[in-house]
């Protein structure tokens, strides 16, 4: 029974999170500096998630390791091409590749 | 657009990290069973919770017993970078019905907001860009249940580690990069990294959190000089 009301909690503080400002949207006039923040949101937000597991390995920087270059790789030809599944592809590639190598 | 297309484009544009997604439904499916919640419940937090890493930490921190209200306050802070992409898309499902802001909000996690959020700049006033983000939304929630399935199922077997799950950082870089257009971007893209690398041990992910806060400070301060 504590499960469920745990799991219960656990899903409405989650929800929560998500439809904060989806349900403010509207009922206030948000700051000019507020504003300004918004556009970069994708670009900061998924670089946090994307960076760390490209360098970390167990909690710590590693510049050896077949991830940071097949991530590197990854970046070279999203910038070149855009293309998500060349990306994606290409990075995998790599990343197979340097498994073998290193 | 219409509806149809504009639901497939976010069916698509998600498809490539259910790569990544599937073997970590199956590994979550299986730490649950081993911290000792039983099959149904392990399922329903799924679909209660639908939060990828906060899922994990629960089944740890119930297997540990820790009290309710931290726990709770845990999974709070692991998700509490959902407010930015909450403000992020509020702008795009303003005068929504409310049924379909409770909808999206539900299925709003790092995955459904980084395959959809391009789509959604790129036409913020087709009628239907919020098809796009619920294409993206329901095509995790399907992979997310399915593959807890699995893994409930499975029980003990945890499946080969093939590396699958690098999917995802790959395919946030192929959203990223194109969206880097000038140097206040890219200045976002460098401070987020870095933080997020410098604060990567600090507990329930609020290194994360910071980081993307940073990340959005070092744009907007650098794009007003440049205006």
């Amino acid at each position: 029974m504590t499960l469920w009301g745990l799991m219960i909690l656990c899903g409405l503080v989650t929800f929560f999170i998500r439809y904060s400002f989806i349900a403010a949207e509207g009922r206030f006039q948000p700051a000019d500096w507020f504003r300004r923040l918004l556009p970069f949101v994708p670009i900061a937000a998924l670089t946090a998630l994307a960076v760390p597991e490209l360098l970390l390995v167990g909690g710590s920087v590693q510049i050896v390791n077949p991830r940071l270059w097949a991530g590197m790789t990854a970046i070279l030809v999203a910038a070149l091409w855009r293309n998500t599944l060349l990306t994606i592809g290409c990075g995998f590639a790599a990343f197979w590749l340097l498994q073998r190598l290193i | 657009m219409s509806r149809r297309q504009a639901f497939a484009l976010g069916v698509r544009a998600l498809l490539p990290m259910l790569l990544g997604v599937a073997p970590f439904g199956v590994i979550y499916g299986v730490v649950a069973l081993q911290s000792g919640i039983p099959p149904l419940a392990a399922m329903a937090m799924s679909s209660v919770v639908f939060a990828g890493s906060a899922q994990f930490l629960l089944a740890q921190l119930v297997g540990a017993g820790a009290p309710l209200l931290l726990t709770a306050g845990a999974v709070g802070l692991v998700n509490l970078r959902h407010a930015l992409y909450s403000a992020s898309v509020a702008p795009v499902l303003a005068r929504l019905p409310q049924r379909w802001n409770l909808l999206l909000a539900y299925l709003l996690t790092d995955e459904a907001y980084a395959a959809a959020i391009p789509h959604l700049l790129a036409e913020p006033r087709s009628p239907f860009a919020h098809w796009i983000l619920f294409g993206s939304g329901f095509a995790l929630w399907a992979g997310w249940q399915l593959s807890t399935l699995i893994g409930v199922a499975l029980g003990a077997q945890l499946p080969a580690d093939l590396g699958l799950d690098f999917a995802l950082p790959l395919t946030f870089i192929a959203i990223v990069v194109p969206m880097i257009v000038d140097r206040a971007g890219l200045a976002a893209a460098l401070g987020a990294g870095v933080v997020a690398v410098l604060l990567a041990g600090l507990p329930y992910k609020t290194g994360l959190f910071i980081a993307a806060l940073v990340g959005l400070v070092v744009g907007a301060v650098l794009s007003r000089r440049a205006a």
